[in-house]
């Protein structure tokens, strides 16, 4: 295709809005907008926003998949905007919303501050029972025990997992997969001493019990973290524990 | 924060799962197509049964594999709308295991 062709095609885009000061309802605003092969969606909407509707309103940052601000529905599969190519949806019309799940600020503006609360719930940092002096050194690690846990660290909260999880869109209290993958990150990683701290809240109702293995979490991930995974580890260790204690003794090994 | 009591369903459930992934195949297969193809002949798959391990084993096939569907059976109702009566259908879910491995142990005695 040539350049002048590609800049003569358009595409169209169905953009949700919702003012809740203004209006009662939400509703979609179609816009014809510049077809480029190398544009994702959220360049698409940057150019509405400067050249035709300033009041769109929508988060975004690096524009490189490392932030995680971006993220949107798109043809109502949770996507980060920055890595979803126009061309993928071609010919169109191309669907954009707010993350499902999440209550609407203003048009893709969602608000964050049940995800806020339950990240720093789950306590998603290295807990020691006592630090060691700087001058012993640093906390060592091998390959192996890096190899543990390092892809659940690999999370950027952009929050698709729970745009996609059917629980979290339903149980308010459902503590969700990101925040459970990255308790379980700092559960796994040798140097961390926080897993009783931790435990009660994972592994209580409103934890990893209410996940009802969809495993859509895990299929959306745009870093390739798998929170369905996760979950499934802590379940594994839920149950042992959950069956060790009725034994009079703990047997070797098995102490948490 | 009240522990959970779902480790136990769950521990069924994977149980369950493992039986079902690596038995029913197999019984599906001798007993859905060896059989009807003459290869098997059902009097002497029959005469397996005199064998009190293998109507153990069979039992412990048929009630880990309810329990699994029992499972996630609760679970898929949940997700497609029946969070308000939760616990009846946990309840009936795993009411209808136990039936059908009363059942099936009857049939086995």
């Amino acid at each position: 295709m040539t350049s002048e062709a590609t800049a003569t095609r358009t595409v169209t885009l169905e953009v949700f809005r919702y003012h809740p000061e203004r209006d009662d309802a939400p509703s979609f605003q179609s816009y014809e907008v510049p077809y480029r092969e190398e544009w994702v969606v959220l360049d698409a909407l940057n150019w509405l926003k400067d050249e035709v509707d300033g009041t769109l309103s929508y988060r975004w940052s690096c524009r490189m998949g490392v932030c995680g601000s971006c993220g949107m529905m798109v043809n109502g599969r949770p996507r980060l905007t920055c890595n979803a190519f126009l061309r993928e949806f071609m010919p169109g019309p191309i669907r954009v919303e707010p993350l499902r799940g999440f209550p609407v600020e203003r048009d893709m503006v969602t608000v964050l501050d049940d995800f806020m609360g339950k990240l720093t719930d789950v306590k998603p940092w290295m807990i020691r029972e006592q630090e060691q002096p700087v001058e012993e050194g640093e906390y060592r690690q091998t390959p192996s025990q890096l190899a543990d846990f390092k892809q659940f660290s690999m999370c950027i909260n952009c929050m698709l997992c729970y745009a996609a999880c059917p629980v979290y869109e339903h149980e308010d209290e459902f503590i969700g997969p990101a925040a459970l993958a990255l308790a379980q990150r700092y559960n796994l990683d040798s140097r961390d001493q926080g897993n009783a701290q931790r435990q009660e809240l994972i592994w209580s109702d409103e934890g990893i019990w209410d996940c009802t293995f969809v495993g859509e979490c895990s299929a959306v991930c745009p870093k390739h973290v798998d929170p369905a995974g996760a979950i499934q580890q802590a379940k594994v260790e839920a149950t042992n524990s959950f069956f060790l204690s009725f034994l009079p003794f703990t047997p070797p090994g098995m102490g948490r | 924060m009240r522990p959970s009591n779902e480790p136990f369903f769950w521990a069924m459930f994977s149980a369950g799962g493992m039986v079902t992934a690596l038995l029913l195949p197999v019984l599906v297969v001798i007993t859905g197509f060896l059989v009807p193809a003459g290869v098997v002949e059902f009097a002497q798959l029959e005469s397996l049964f005199d064998f009190w391990p293998v109507r153990l084993v069979v039992f412990g096939v048929v009630f880990l594999a309810l329990f699994h569907a029992a499972h996630r059976i609760r679970h898929t109702l949940k997700d497609l709308g029946l969070r308000s009566v939760a616990t009846p259908l946990a309840v009936v879910c795993y009411l209808g295991a136990i039936a059908g491995s009363v059942w099936a142990a009857t049939v086995l005695v």
